[in-house]
């Protein structure tokens, strides 16, 4: 059966092409570091079942430290001219989208197809597999189309991933993070905290705080999955459902789109906010961050509103 | 109440700008140890926790498709196209990728596009395009606003279509955790909900894409005027 390990495995693969492509370039003076920072990630990725907790933690600590303490450089090696992508551009045209769209045409395809067939494919991870099927797809149709050489992809992608640097890792970072918020119970004591700055008696108040409390404890821990418990136990459940007879349905569903408000207002949602920064080469790695502020905050204030309105008729 | 400094771990190292990798292991130290878990156990649970979390970086697969279609000029391409189109504007292409991103993303397809896959390679060379018809050339705070847009539409679009679907991971830890509480709903109950908001992101987002047109348009404006004069 074709499972998520077949993804791990393709995924480690690139991560040591870009470890290797790394460590030959003389053009990278940090070039030691990135070669290593990559190819602990392709361990993590072939051999994380096998390390044990412990040598995870190991891992992530040797990762922390190279990035942590600048051990990673970007190389000048492997920039394509701009003449030259002109000439291609011209020369290949809208053909170049159609590999493009290889990529969310295969993910879309094979998300629902596979699912037809749960002997074959892991039903609950088809569409993380079918990305990687239209990642080789696209590749393949690369190399016999456009005669891309077959190291090209992997020397490109390496740039690219040096681009992004260190933020590549940091979603899986702050997820880690979140793990041992919940083991040692941060949850549970900012809770405690809101339920005391809650005015007693007033619905407007418990529906604000309520909404607020989703949207900072989101910008606090960089997800709305690890607020939503805390707020429905500190506030939602205890005085809006109970108390107030609210509909749990209305409550927990806004309740949750009004934490995603907070996720568009914070550096440590990563992988939607800094990350595309790293990506789209910006100077302010806060660019994105701050222009979401002025759709996120009147969005959050219809969300509370929507809660107020429709769930206590 | 201890266990809070490791969250003023995280704000004050971020406000300071040490590097964010550090301050995530150092704020995982301070909360262990303020929680009484030992250094090894502290460890096992992050490294745990990151090895169950590696489906995150996957992501990161698409990168040599990417470099290589980059190399033959996609970005160039996707520039060209947009520049060829009229009436194409940043605002109107903007708001017609918010449009489609939350359509697919309702659809339960939040993966087909993204960051890497569909921003860097199309929707921010185009984007980028379209607002050098509408400003003519642009500077670099403009060239940064306009990539920025790029990448919050995609934000937006997939945070406020995602929950109208059913299976959704978000709409599945609402109704596990009711169910705790002996609350039993279908997902199609709390999915619902979700669209009052998408209305209003959609119109929200729309309208601030409106006003960035303005803005690029007004410059062209000004530009031309000053050319008159001159």
């Amino acid at each position: 059966m074709i499972t998520l390990a077949w993804v791990y495995a393709l995924a480690g693969f690139a991560f040591a092409a870009f470890a290797v492509f790394n460590l030959i370039d003389k053009a990278n003076p940090r070039r030691f570091g990135n070669a290593a920072f990559w190819g602990l990630m392709a361990v993590s990725m072939w051999a994380g079942d096998l390390l044990g907790d412990f040598g995870n933690g190991l891992l992530v600590l040797a990762l922390v430290a190279i990035a942590g303490f600048g051990g990673l450089g970007k190389t000048k090696a492997d920039e394509v001219p701009d003449a030259t992508k002109h000439q291609r551009a011209v020369k290949y045209g809208n053909g170049l989208f159609a590999i493009a769209l290889i990529i969310p045409a295969t993910a879309l395809a094979g998300t629902l197809l596979f699912k037809q067939f749960p002997a074959l494919f892991d039903v609950k991870q088809v569409t993380l597999i079918s990305l990687a099927l239209g990642v080789l797809l696209a590749l393949a149709v690369g190399h016999v189309w456009l005669r891309a050489a077959p190291a090209l992809p992997l020397s490109q992608g390496r740039r690219l991933m040096d681009s992004v640097g260190w933020a590549a890792i940091l979603p899986q970072m702050l997820a880690s993070l979140g793990a041992v918020f919940a083991l040692a119970g941060v949850g549970d004591v900012v809770g405690g905290v809101i339920q005391q700055a809650i005015p007693a008696g007033s619905l407007a108040g418990a529906v604000i705080a309520f909404g607020l409390g989703m949207a900072l404890f989101t910008m606090i821990m960089g997800n709305a999955f690890a607020a939503f418990p805390v707020m429905i136990a500190a506030i939602g459940m205890p005085l809006l459902i109970k108390q107030y007879d609210g509909d749990p349905a209305i409550i927990c569903a806004i309740g949750m789109l009004a934490g995603f408000c907070g996720t568009l207002m914070t550096p440590m949602a990563a992988n939607f906010n800094l990350v595309p920064a790293a990506l789209l080469e910006l100077k302010d790695e806060n660019a994105v961050v701050k222009t979401q502020i002025a759709t996120a905050v009147p969005l959050l204030i219809v969300n509370i509103a929507l809660i107020y309105f429709l769930a206590f008729r | 109440m201890w266990v809070l400094l490791g969250i003023a771990v995280i704000v004050i190292g971020f406000m300071l700008r040490f590097n964010p990798l550090l301050v995530i292991i150092a704020s995982a130290a301070v909360t262990g140890i303020a929680a009484d878990l030992d250094v090894h156990a502290i460890i096992s649970a992050f490294g745990k926790a990151f090895n169950d979390a590696r489906y995150v970086s996957i992501v990161w697969i698409v990168l040599p498709v990417i470099g290589m279609l980059e190399a033959f000029g996609l970005q160039e391409r996707a520039r060209g196209l947009i520049s060829g189109l009229k009436g194409a504007t940043t605002g109107r292409l903007l708001a017609g990728y918010l449009l489609i991103r939350q359509a697919t993303a309702a659809l339960g397809l939040t993966s087909v596009a993204g960051h890497p896959q569909t921003v860097r390679p199309l929707v921010a060379p185009m984007a980028e395009a379209a607002a050098e018809k509408q400003a003519g050339a642009l500077n670099d705070n403009q060239r940064e606003e306009v990539k920025a847009f790029s990448a919050a539409t995609d934000n937006i679009g997939l945070f406020f279509g995602e929950d109208i679907f059913l299976a959704i991971g978000s709409i599945l830890l609402m109704k596990g955790l009711l169910e705790q509480y002996g609350i039993i709903l279908e997902p199609f109950e709390l999915s619902v909900w979700a669209i009052p908001t998408a209305i209003a992101a959609f119109l929200i987002h729309g309208f601030r894409l409106w006003l960035l047109d303005r803005r690029l348009n007004s410059q062209a404006a000004s530009a031309t005027a000053t050319d008159e004069a001159a």
